[in-house]
């Protein structure tokens, strides 16, 4: 439910320079509504992004094709990130790895746990095409793997937009199975959450929205408090 | 006069990011293989992502090989392009520029260590390089390979990633980076202004 009444945030530009010039390591940006609706997205703005920002960046939603992927890192970003695209067709990742390399394939996860194991969720942009993709997260996990997958983004769907913390079991548990980079994502409300996330869980990195959005936490306020916490960190 | 910048296009190589670095510093960069211009230019960047085997073969097909080798004027690689000014990598078994001697080969990936290498890590300085003026020893710098060469003489920052390996690299007028300054934020940008500025 807590992926419902998206809300738009201001100008992507802004955003981006706010994001860069208070420290953040790399941002991403979705277009969640791309795959539901069956359209992509726009990308003239991605070459303006690039333009501005001197951190790496990757884009999500909508990339279905090796052309959707190419427009997108010819216009500046380093990496894609697929995800119901990947659930549908997931020999793309392998023809996306073999053209492009596993460093800019990310397969984004939105997974929850339900009859006592995580199921990996798809089209999770529009509420009523939601559904359950019937994999088990571990494996898709492990599968991504080995088509070549170089970073794996877990957006825990039970935690996401209700600020109560990472979902730390859930995390750990796909952590173990997981070999690549892991970006945590859904649920962080406070800073502490992000020590909990690197310390408990060990994760590769914390990704956060509607905090940094809504400006509850400044990332440089943020990155400062984690390298008191024994994290270690660019400031 | 204004500083003219080639940046060498050994093909499928994505340089948005990079042309856009040096637009931020204002610096206009020509993309080109053509010699006359790369000749002339006061500086040149030799970018590359991918396997050094394809872009070594792209600079045979646009005749650069022996070219890149003689140019006098301030050269400096980037990524694979670092790896390219070596004798050799690895990957493939393919022979390289050879303007610097050591060979690249790939990490061994370990549980805490995937390979490829990527993200941002420190950088120690080594040898008192210009190319870190004003750049903090231990400064944080964004990577992302799988190959990697040796510490070796040329070495002028080094980074550890299970391994110590050359960040960065000198000899003569030609200077290398293994991180990609142009995504590494105000490090990566005084970087590439000292290339600019000191060379």
């Amino acid at each position: 439910m807590q992926f419902r009444n998206h809300e738009v945030v201001g100008d992507i530009l802004a955003l981006a320079e706010r994001y860069r010039d208070e420290g953040a390591d790399e941002l991403v940006f979705y277009d969640i509504t791309a795959s539901p609706d069956g359209r992509t997205v726009d990308r003239q703005w991605i070459n303006r992004v690039a333009e501005i920002l001197d951190i790496p960046f990757s884009v999500a939603g909508g990339i279905k094709t090796l052309k959707d992927a190419e427009e997108v890192l010819n216009y500046g970003a380093d990496k894609i990130s697929i995800n119901s695209p990947a659930l549908a067709n997931p020999d793309l990742i392998n023809e996306l790895v073999k053209r492009f390399g596993s460093q800019c394939v990310v397969i984004g996860i939105d997974s929850r746990d339900e009859d006592n194991s995580y199921r990996v969720y798809q089209y999770t942009g529009d509420p009523e095409k939601t559904k359950h993709s019937g994999r088990i997260t571990a494996n898709w996990v492990k599968e991504v793997q080995e088509r070549g997958a170089g970073e794996i983004v877990l957006n825990c769907m039970n935690q996401d937009g209700v600020r109560n913390g990472y979902d730390l079991k859930q995390l750990s548990e796909i952590r173990s199975v997981c070999d690549v980079p892991l970006i945590a994502s859904g649920g962080a409300g406070e800073m502490q959450h992000f020590a909990d996330v690197f310390t408990e869980a060990d994760a590769d990195g914390g990704l956060a929205a509607s905090v940094f959005h809504k400006a509850i936490i400044d990332i440089g306020d943020l990155k400062r408090f984690l390298s008191t916490q024994n994290v270690e960190i660019r400031i | 006069m204004a500083e003219s910048l080639a940046i060498i296009d050994g093909g499928g190589a994505n340089i948005a990011s990079l042309t856009f670095a040096l637009q931020r510093l204002g610096i206009k960069a020509e993309l080109t293989t053509d010699k006359s211009v790369i000749g002339n230019a006061d500086r040149v960047i030799l970018p590359g992502v991918g396997a050094a085997a394809d872009a070594m073969q792209r600079l045979k097909n646009a005749d650069l090989v022996q070219f890149i080798k003689e140019l006098q004027q301030p050269v400096l690689g980037i990524c694979l392009g670092m790896q390219l000014m070596f004798d050799a990598s690895e990957e493939e078994d393919a022979d390289c520029l050879g303007i610097i001697s050591g060979t690249a080969s790939k990490f061994a990936p370990a549980k805490d260590r995937p390979v490829p290498h990527m993200g941002w890590n420190k950088v120690k300085q080594q040898n008192d390089s210009p190319l870190f003026e004003n750049i903090d020893d231990d400064a944080y710098f964004y990577f992302v390979h799988s190959f990697a060469l040796p510490v070796c003489d040329a070495t002028v920052g080094m980074t550890d990633y299970g391994k110590s390996f050359t960040a960065a690299a000198e000899q003569n007028n030609f200077v290398a980076a293994q991180f990609h300054p142009e995504r590494s934020g105000a490090a990566g940008a005084q970087l590439l202004r000292n290339f600019i500025s000191n060379y």
